[in-house]
Formats: C-alpha cells, sequence, structure tokens
C-alpha cells in the first residue's frame, strides 16, 4: 500500500448514506436520469465497451501482421478491421472518452454546479450517441466498412460495395452528442460557476474542456455536412466530389481534416487538463504558470482550425499554401511544449508521491513528448513527404492519442474512482498495470517509427519481407498492452464491491469537487459554495478553499 | 421542464434546480441557442463555400443551372418567410405581454407559413422531378439536363434549350455545342441546389415540429412576462433559418442569373 | 526472416541524403528534448520525493523560463520549417532537363510508359545519373506513388495530373508502393523501380517491343480523332494552332492568362469550354470517354513535340472566321460521331 493511503486515512472511512448511486434504483432511474454523474457512469460503460471492442480490431491487426505474406484473414478483411478499428477508437472511444465520461462528471462540480446547464440535452446526448453507435454496430454486424476510417473520396463514394452510408449515418449522428456535450460545458463555464470562481480561478481541467469544447461545437458540424455530402453522393449519385461529374475528391479531404484536424485536439486537450490536475495533486503544489497553461489550451483549440491541410503535402495542394499551413504547424507545437514545461516545472521542489494516476500523468508527458515532437518531423514539408502515409505517421498519432490521451484518461478514472464510486482500487495491482501499459505500449508503437522511416506504408495487409522483425516485435508489444488495459477493468470492478471506502477526500486534492462526499449527492451541494482563493492552493495548511 | 411542479409555490413552475434564479435560467437558456447557432453557422458555412468554390470552376453551368430554376417561386418563398419571421417576432413580444391568446395566433401563423413555404419548396422540387433535373439516378428519372426529360414532354427541361434560347436575348456567343456541354455541367449546380435547400428544409420541417409544442404550451398558459425564454429561443431559431434562406436565394436564384459567359 | 534491422532505407537518390539529415536532425532533437524532460522529471521524482516534515515550497511561475521555452521551440521550429521547406520546394521543381515519364494508376496496377513508347507494368526503369520526372494520374481513385529509396512520394488523383521527381544516384532494383489506401488490394499494388546505368538503360529502352515514339502514336491519334481537322496551321483551322503552345502562356476569352501545361491541355481536351483561348469559338467537342488516360499521354507528347519542331512563333495570330455557319457545325459534330463509333487500337501496347 502506497504512503499516501497510510497517511490519507487515518480513520475507518465510511459511505454517505445518501449519494447519487444510491438515491434511487432500478433501470428507469438511470434510463430516464437528468444527473449529470449517473449520465457519466452511462457514458462510462458505453465507451468502455467500445474501447475493448476497437482493441479486439486491433489485437487481429496486429496478429495478422505477425507474418508478412497477408495469410490469416482476406484483405478486404483486413481493411475492415483497421477501419473499424479506427471508427471506433476515434468516434466511439476518444472523442467521448474525457469529456463525456470526467468532463461530464466533474465539471458541474469544479465549478460548484448543482448540474450542467441542459440536463435533459445532456442524457439527449447520451441517446444520441447510442443511436450513432447502433448504426456503426448495425454496419459492422452487416459485413463491416472498409474505406478507412478517413472515407477518401471517390473510394468511399463510389467504388466499395460495404454499408458505407449506415456507417457515415452512424458518425453523423454521434457527431451531434458531441455537439450537445460541447454547448452544455461552453455554457455552464460561461454561466454557472458558483460566486468567486472567477475564470482564472477556474480549474485547468475545466478550461481544457472548454476549448475542447470550442473546437466540438465549431468543428463538428463541418465533419456533418461533409458526411451528408459523402452519403447523398454515395446514395444517390450527385456530383460533389465525383471527378467523372467534375466534382474535385480533394475537396473532401480539405472539409474532412477542417474537423478532424481540431478534432485530435478534441481528443487531447482535455487529458492534458487530467494531467494538470494530477501532477499538482501528488506534487503538493501550486500548478507553475497556471496562465500559460489555461491559455495554451485555446491558443491550441484556434490554431487547430488553421492547420488541417498539412494532411495534404503530398495531395497535390500548391507549394504555397504547403508552405503556409507547415509554418501554422509548426506553430501549433510552441502552446503543447509549454504546457509539457510547465508541468515539468510544477514538480520542482514539490512533494512528490508516485501513485498510480501519477504514474499515468508522468507516463503521459514522457510520451505526448515523444508523440509531439514526432509531429514536428510531419510538418516539415522535405520530410514528410517520405514519411506521409507511412507507419511513422501510425506511430505518432498512437504515442499522441494512446500514450497520450488513453493515459491522461486512465490516470484520470484512477484520480476520481473514489469520488465516482466512494472506493479505493488496488494500489499495488493498479500501479503494476500502469507500468505494464506504459512497457506495452512503447514496445508496440516505437517500432512502428522505425518501419515508417524504412517505408512501410500504412494500410498494408501484406508486407515486404525485410518489415517482420519489426512488426514481430510491434505485435509482441500489443499483447503486453492488452494486458495493461484489461488489469483495471478487472480491479476496477473488483473494487466497486470489495475497495476500501474511500473518504470524501482521499488524496488530499483541492477543488471543489472534493469538497463533496463520495460519491457525491444527487444535487453536488446543499449550498452553493463560494470560492475564495485560487485553484491549486497546496501547501496552505487549513482548507479554506470554501466557505460555505 | 415542466414536471418539476412538486418545487414551492414561490418558485416559477417551470424553474429547474440547477439555476438559482429565473433570471439566470432564462439567460443560460438564451445563450445556449446561440451557441447552438454558432454550430448551425459552421455547418452552412461549410456547404456555402463548397458552392462557392465550385461555382468559380463551372460558371457557365452555374448560370446555366440558375436560369432553369423560377425566381418568381423562389421571391415569393422569400416574402412569406419574411412574414413568418414577423409573425414569430410578434409570437414572443405577445408572449413577453402575457397575451396568451395572440401569442397562440402568431405561433399558428407562423407554422402555417412555414407549410406554405415548404408547400412551394415541394412544388420546385417537383418541377425539377418533372425536368429530370434531380441529379443522380436514383429517383425515377436520369438526370438529363440536355436531352429534356425521356418521360413525358421531351422539351421540358432542356437547359441547352434555355441556353440557346438566350442567344435571341442578346448572346449570340453561346453556339449550341457549348451549350450542351455546360448543360450537363449542371448537375453539379443541382447538387448543391438539392443539397442547400435541402438542409434548409430540414431546418424548417425541425421548426415546425418545435412550433407544434410550442404551441401546446402556449395553449396551456405557460408563458407569460416571468416565462418565456422557450418562445424566445425557438423564435431565435427561427429567425435564424430565415436568414439561411436570405443567403441562399440569391446565391441559387439571382447572383448568376441572366449573365452570359464569354 | 532477416534479422538485422537497419533504420534507414538505402539512399538511392540525390534527395534522400537531404531527407535523411533533416530527419537526424529532428531525431536529435526529439531525444534531445524527451531526455531533457525524463531526466528532470526522474530527477525530480527521487530529490522531492515526499518525506516527512518536508514541505512543498509554492512557487507560481516565472515568465522568463515561459518566454524561454516559448522562444526557443519557436526559434527551432523555424530552422526546421525553413530548412525543410526549401528541400520541398526544391522537390516540388524538376529540372529542366529532366526524363519524362508518364504512369498511369489503377486499381491494383501500375502501368507507365516512356517517351519512347516502351510501356511497362509494375516496374520502372530508369537512368542513374539524369532527373526523371513522372506525370501521375488515377484511372479510378486516389492512389500514391512512394519510393522510400528515393525518399518521394505523390499523391496519384483521378482527374489531375501530379508529378514527382528524382535522381537516382544507384543502380539497384527498389520498392514501388501505393501509399494511399486504395481498396481491397492495396497492399498488392506494389512494383519495382529499377534504376540502371545509362548505356544499361539505353539498352534496356533499345529492347522494347514499341510500336513508335510516343509522341508518333501520339500524331496518329491526333489525325484519328479528328484533331487536326481544327487544330491547323492553315486558314481552314476553327481552332488554335498547337505548334509551340507546350509551356508559354495562353489568352483566354474571359480576359484570363493561363500557363499551356499538362493539366491545362488535358482538361481542354475533355472539358474544352472550360478555358476557351481568345479570339476563338467554343466548338470544341468533349473527349471525354472517348479517350483513355494512356492514349491522352500521347497526344500530350505530340503536342510537346510540335513545340520543339518550331519554336518562337507567337499565339493565336491568326484572326478567326467572323461567324461558324450551322451546316459546318454539324459536320464536324457528325465527323465526330463516327469517329465515337469506330473502335480504336491504341498502337504500342506491349
Amino acid at each position: 500500500m502506497s504512503t499516501v493511503n497510510q497517511v490519507a486515512i487515518p480513520k475507518v472511512e465510511v459511505m454517505p448514506e445518501k449519494h447519487y448511486l444510491n438515491d434511487n434504483y432500478g433501470i428507469r432511474s438511470w434510463l430516464l436520469t437528468k444527473d449529470h454523474k449517473r449520465i457519466a457512469v452511462l457514458y462510462l460503460f458505453t465507451i468502455t465497451f467500445f474501447f475493448f471492442l476497437g482493441g479486439l480490431f486491433a489485437a487481429l491487426i496486429r496478429l495478422e501482421l505477425l507474418t508478412p505474406q497477408g495469410d490469416l484473414f482476406q484483405s478486404d478483411t483486413y481493411n475492415k478491421l483497421f477501419t473499424m478499428h479506427g471508427v471506433n477508437m476515434i468516434f466511439f472511444f476518444l472523442i467521448p472518452s474525457v469529456p463525456a465520461v470526467l468532463g461530464n462528471f466533474l465539471v458541474p462540480l469544479m465549478v460548484g454546479a448543482k448540474d450542467l446547464a441542459f440536463p435533459k440535452i445532456n442524457l439527449l446526448s447520451w441517446y444520441i450517441f447510442i443511436a450513432g453507435a447502433a448504426f456503426a454496430l448495425a454496419a459492422l454486424v452487416s459485413g463491416g466498412v472498409d474505406t478507412g476510417w478517413t472515407f477518401y473520396t471517390p473510394l468511399s463514394s463510389g467504388f466499395l460495395k460495404t454499408p458505407v452510408v449506415v456507417l457515415g449515418v452512424g458518425i453523423l449522428i454521434a457527431g451531434f452528442a458531441s455537439i450537445f456535450t460541447g454547448l452544455n460545458f461552453i455554457v455552464t463555464v460561461h454561466r454557472m460557476r458558483a460566486p468567486g470562481l472567477t475564470w482564472g480561478r477556474l480549474p485547468l481541467f475545466v478550461w481544457a474542456n472548454y476549448a475542447a469544447s470550442l473546437i466540438m461545437v465549431l468543428g463538428t458540424p463541418v465533419l456533418a455536412i461533409t458526411l451528408i455530402l459523402l452519403v447523398l453522393e454515395r446514395g444517390f449519385h450527385i456530383g460533389i466530389f465525383d471527378p467523372k461529374l467534375g466534382g474535385d475528391p480533394v475537396l473532401f479531404q480539405h472539409m474532412f481534416w477542417f474537423y478532424s484536424h481540431p478534432a485530435v485536439y478534441i481528443m487531447i486537450l482535455p487529458g492534458m487538463g487530467v494531467i494538470s490536475e494530477i501532477i499538482t495533486c501528488f506534487s503538493r503544489k501550486r500548478v507553475f504558470g497556471y496562465t500559460f497553461i489555461a491559455f495554451s489550451s485555446i491558443a491550441i483549440a484556434v490554431f487547430g482550425f488553421v492547420v488541417w491541410a498539412h494532411h495534404m503535402f503530398v495531395a497535390g495542394i500548391s507549394t504555397y499554401s504547403a508552405l503556409v499551413f507547415s509554418l501554422l504547424s509548426f506553430a501549433v507545437a510552441i502552446p503543447s511544449a509549454v504546457k509539457v514545461f510547465n508541468w515539468t516545472a510544477t514538480m520542482y521542489k514539490g512533494s512528490v508521491t508516485l501513485s498510480t494516476p501519477m504514474l499515468y500523468a508522468l507516463g503521459f508527458i514522457g510520451l505526448f513528448t515523444i508523440g509531439g515532437l514526432t509531429g514536428l518531423f510531419l510538418a516539415a514539408l522535405g520530410l514528410d513527404i517520405h514519411v506521409h502515409d507511412t507507419y511513422f505517421v501510425v506511430a505518432h498519432f498512437h504515442y499522441v492519442m494512446v500514450g497520450g490521451m488513453v493515459m491522461a484518461y486512465l490516470g484520470g478514472l484512477h484520480f476520481w474512482w473514489p469520488k465516482m464510486t466512494g472506493r479505493l482500487y488496488p494500489e499495488a495491482w493498479a500501479k503494476m498495470a500502469a507500468l505494464i501499459t506504459f512497457i506495452g505500449f512503447n514496445l508496440t508503437f516505437f517500432p512502428q517509427f522505425i518501419l515508417g522511416y524504412l517505408g512501410m506504408p500504412r494500410r498494408y495487409h501484406a508486407y515486404p519481407e525485410e518489415f517482420q522483425v519489426l512488426n514481430v516485435l510491434s505485435s509482441a508489444g500489443a499483447s503486453v498492452l492488452a494486458v495493461g488495459f484489461i488489469l483495471p477493468l478487472i480491479y476496477f470492478l473488483y473494487s466497486l464491491r470489495y475497495g476500501q471506502v474511500a473518504g470524501n477526500n482521499p488524496w488530499k486534492a483541492t477543488g471543489l469537487e472534493w469538497e463533496t462526499t463520495s460519491p457525491p449527492p444527487t444535487h453536488n451541494f446543499e449550498e452553493t459554495p463560494i470560492v475564495t482563493c485560487d485553484p491549486y492552493n497546496y501547501g496552505d495548511d487549513e482548507e479554506v478553499h470554501v466557505v460555505k | 421542464m415542466s414536471n418539476n411542479q412538486t418545487t414551492t409555490s414561490a418558485h416559477h413552475p417551470a424553474h429547474v434546480h440547477q439555476f438559482d434564479s429565473m433570471e439566470q435560467q432564462n439567460e443560460v437558456a438564451s445563450f445556449g441557442m446561440w451557441v447552438f447557432l454558432l454550430t448551425e453557422i459552421m455547418m452552412f458555412g461549410g456547404l456555402f463555400a463548397a458552392y462557392l468554390i465550385y461555382r468559380i470552376k463551372f460558371y457557365p453551368a452555374f448560370v446555366a443551372g440558375s436560369t432553369s430554376i423560377s425566381v418568381a417561386w423562389g421571391f415569393a418563398n422569400t416574402l412569406v418567410l419574411i412574414g413568418s419571421s414577423w409573425t414569430m417576432a410578434m409570437g414572443v413580444w405577445a408572449a413577453q405581454q402575457g397575451k396568451r391568446k395572440a401569442q397562440v395566433w402568431f405561433i399558428l401563423a407562423t407554422m402555417v407559413l412555414g407549410a406554405a413555404f415548404l408547400g412551394v419548396k415541394a412544388k420546385e422540387y417537383y418541377d425539377k422531378y418533372e425536368e429530370c433535373h434531380i441529379p443522380g439516378h436514383i429517383i425515377g428519372k436520369e438526370f438529363n439536363a440536355w436531352g429534356g426529360c425521356k418521360v413525358g414532354d421531351p422539351s421540358m427541361g432542356n437547359i441547352a434549350e434555355e441556353i440557346r434560347d438566350a442567344k435571341h436575348h442578346g448572346d449570340p456567343s453561346i453556339p449550341e455545342n457549348s451549350a450542351i456541354e455546360t448543360a450537363k455541367q449542371t448537375q453539379i449546380f443541382f447538387s448543391f441546389y438539392f443539397a442547400m435547400t435541402g438542409l434548409h428544409a430540414t431546418h424548417m420541417l425541425i421548426g415546425l415540429g418545435v412550433l407544434t409544442w410550442l404551441l401546446f404550451r402556449a395553449k396551456r398558459g405557460e408563458f407569460g412576462p416571468e416565462y418565456y425564454s422557450p418562445v424566445e429561443n425557438v423564435g431565435l431559431y427561427w429567425h435564424f433559418v430565415d436568414i439561411v434562406w436570405i443567403f441562399l436565394f440569391p446565391l441559387l436564384y439571382l447572383i448568376s442569373r441572366h449573365q452570359h459567359h464569354g | 526472416m532477416q534479422f538485422n534491422v537497419p533504420f534507414f532505407p538505402e539512399q538511392a537518390s540525390t534527395a534522400a541524403k537531404q531527407v535523411d539529415y533533416i530527419y537526424l536532425f529532428l531525431v536529435a532533437i526529439t531525444a534531445f528534448f524527451s531526455l531533457l524532460i525524463a531526466a528532470l522529471i526522474l530527477y525530480f521524482i527521487i530529490k522531492y520525493k515526499e518525506t516527512p516534515g518536508r514541505k512543498a515550497e509554492q512557487i507560481h511561475g516565472s515568465m522568463l523560463l515561459e518566454i524561454t521555452w516559448s522562444v526557443i521551440p519557436l526559434g527551432i521550429s523555424l530552422i526546421i520549417f525553413v530548412w525543410a521547406a526549401w528541400l520541398y520546394v526544391h522537390m516540388q521543381r524538376a529540372p529542366a532537363n529532366s526524363l519524362e515519364v508518364y504512369g498511369v494508376a489503377k486499381q491494383w496496377m501500375w502501368k507507365f510508359q516512356h517517351s519512347g513508347g516502351q510501356r511497362e507494368i509494375n516496374a520502372l526503369h530508369v537512368p542513374v545519373g539524369r532527373p526523371v520526372k513522372v506525370t501521375l494520374i488515377s484511372q479510378d481513385v486516389i492512389h500514391s506513388m512512394f519510393v522510400p529509396e528515393f525518399r518521394t512520394k505523390v499523391d496519384v488523383l483521378p482527374n489531375r495530373y501530379t508529378s514527382l521527381w528524382f535522381e537516382a544516384t544507384k543502380p539497384g532494383t527498389y520498392h514501388l508502393f501505393c501509399s494511399q489506401y486504395c481498396g481491397t488490394k492495396h497492399s498488392a499494388m506494389i512494383g519495382q523501380v529499377i534504376a540502371m546505368t545509362p548505356e544499361d538503360f539505353e539498352n534496356w529502352l533499345a529492347s522494347g517491343k514499341a510500336e513508335g515514339s510516343s509522341a508518333s502514336n501520339g500524331e496518329k491519334l491526333f489525325q484519328q480523332l479528328g484533331c487536326v481537322t481544327c487544330h491547323r496551321a492553315d486558314s481552314a483551322a476553327r481552332g488554335p494552332n498547337l505548334m509551340g503552345l507546350y509551356g508559354r502562356p495562353v489568352k483566354l476569352t474571359d480576359g484570363r492568362t493561363v500557363l499551356a501545361d499538362d493539366n491545362y491541355i488535358r482538361e481542354s481536351i475533355l472539358v474544352p469550354n472550360a478555358k476557351v483561348v481568345s479570339g476563338f469559338q467554343p466548338i470544341m467537342p468533349t473527349f471525354q470517354g472517348m479517350i483513355s488516360e494512356e492514349d491522352l499521354f500521347q497526344v500530350m507528347n505530340y503536342i510537346k513535340s510540335m513545340g520543339d519542331q518550331q519554336q518562337g512563333g507567337p499565339l493565336n495570330n491568326r484572326s478567326y472566321p467572323d461567324q461558324i455557319r450551322e451546316n459546318e457545325l454539324r459536320h464536324i459534330q457528325e465527323q465526330m460521331k463516327q469517329q465515337e463509333t469506330t473502335p480504336q487500337k491504341p498502337a504500342g501496347k506491349k
């Protein structure tokens, strides 16, 4: 057992008598709930399902790539596997992961509100998500789709015979779930902060989710219209992207990436918010450079909208626009670098404990640094020509998405698990899982950087023999990674029943969410809290964060 | 919102628990609506941008396509929508003033005008169907801009004919050959025409649905000077949909019309 | 399975070394910053481990540090940007003396055509020590031509020419990959680039059974398709004279001036009304669906070769007959129809 637990729990904690989980029982009380915390739990179950489904596809992909001949699956089966892996992980796991689960649960608590601004819309967003997911699953059951998650035309609109329309409609619908979540966050952060909770006192988790919400609200509709046009084109054979009728397939790429590049920041920004909370708590320190971290989130969200064409440097765009988009892509690296430096500096002269969330957070910093810096390789024009569409790109975005976002998500889940369930997970197991995940992740994806530079193109079902050693290494790593992901599932479920009762604030963290009971009561706060000081006021002996 | 009847009489029945006051609740609702409209702007914006890019690329075809749709019906529809915006605004005013009967009538009038708009749109769509100007070949007849329709009157909807006709009205520089070829490219124009007006009509349909819900609530007398934010926000949405049309009408019907390439 | 895993693909083109230098620089930057962060974190973990009696020192931040770690990455980024952009521009512009090769991509096959008329499938023979420019088009979906040993790649689009160039430095056989996902057999759309010494390359070219050069085949097509009825130098011409057209600016009816490059000529054949030359009527019929991409390349080569024969003649200098009579137009269209019905056998298939 870690020292934190010994220090943090001097007396035997007891569960609060009444909280959001036992406020009401029965399936109706869950399916018709307007409580943001219960909706977060609904989302948690849903995306966990999709995470493991997507993970299963990934496992099959890695299994196929053990041998160069492509002998396990037919090539079209393999194409379906990587398409469904991408679609599942991006639209049904990564985009909702931190915002819809942790954000939904924590944003109202952190701003001292009784709920989000529009609880009904929040519930609606989950139902919309389920509807979209149903379409995606229908597409999967009826044979699967093999367009790649990017749906490039004219391949997707005219050449493949799989249920592209069904999957397109599914993603379109799920997009609205994301819009509604973002809308709810923006309105809540603007209008429902507790008295005294100025913008400068907002927890960085809220800032990060706010920035991500801006992208959800402004970017997702462009994806929606792009998918509508794609569906119309495929269903009705109209000619907007069809070169045969004079349309331009590259325009699809522009419209697709106008959303899908900022979408990367929807996936990473909330994760960065989680890291700011964890690092401060387990260094017992105020965050270093609060303003810079907060505004770098906004800067990333804004710059994120003007870098989309860096996905198209070899797609025949003009040299001048390539130059502009390359420069802007380098610019977006700066706020990310600022964050990494500030997090590291936060530990300086702190009082550091290596509890499980901290392990994930430190893993995040390391992996995100590599993921971010390898992004520079892709923004560098002359170099991108070579590495574009190779395994280098695959490795890069997995470092950001898995090494970054999934690490942050797991870190956050561990950090707030006691708050969500009222119980602690087994610390030793959790630490081991974090370590296994970190090692497995690097084993899986580091070889892919080398594979990519050697020239192995992505989405290859069979490959030249000389790439086999690195592929075997990567597949071996993936099996380690799988263990790292399955372990938390087991001990989280175990802890629901047998976990030690956590108490209101097991980490002695600051922040309004820790002022409530664990699990929190249905209406969060009996009285509206009044905030009198800056966030992360670790070091003040008296916890005078809130005056009631 | 209306199911929170258990709250004490000091509270307005529509007041929900997460807000401190009715004012905060109203303000939040309208702020939320504005954020939602931002989303809508981005959605239509993507489509408008694509339209403008193609208009540059296929200018003569867009002129021909634009000339083939009825500016008279489009103009009539514009008037209908402006009228409905006025009745909607009056509906909000009536709700603010607590005029129960008036707000019901104004909401009803808005719905009638909205339905009229959709009726006219349906007529225009039907004309295009008759003329074989529905892009693609999924709905009954294959798209056929240059030879008229195979079914019914062969001369109907012959854009090439129209382009040739333009010759008599002062542009001799368009020879037949060019007319036929340009006419083929109008399929892209019609793809946009149907995508844009279709998306707009979908918004109108959703608007009518929401207005129906509003109508029932207004009839029950739920809105008054203290609580009218649903009416106000539906009004915002309705005005937005009107404004989209105010952009669509010139873009599709007017700016390309009666101009000649060459 | 071979166990000596290299970290670089072979350097087989002039650009390869340049790309590798940037790559190594970036690897060094990445390693430096990753290790720096990792070392700092490890140091802080050990040094500032939670100990009873010691409390964390609260520090709010430091403007100086913030500026430092914004400006230094910005500076490094700018260096990389300029360096890589310079290389990109260099890799976009093929030298004037490049050997021209045309390629057609389709699901799931590469077809190349040399100007001598030699054709090959899923293989491309090139000489060492001479820049080679490959102009590409796709017959169906988007593909991408990728030769890792040359560090070069370009997407192959269905409606527009794109091109890449390289200068091979070492004889050998290299990978040719399709790197843009293009459907079921994407990973089977591979081939070889064979770089040969100039002498071997000449021998290879000579051994290829080509029925006439690409340009001479193009000339035949030019006559078969009836292009020559309008595009001619005498007074019966109804279209612009194409002599010396390639690579020259052309004035259009709408006042714009465009460069007569590959894409312009292709568009003018397939969508003749898109850009009509000033002083001419838009009477040319489309050849969409009547000419294959490969034949288009041959016509293109013929049009280019016309420039070689006669340089410098000013374009569009002929006054155009004022009006086309209706019967004349009909005559032309009939001619076109006939061309459409007679099957065309492209020449020079291997």
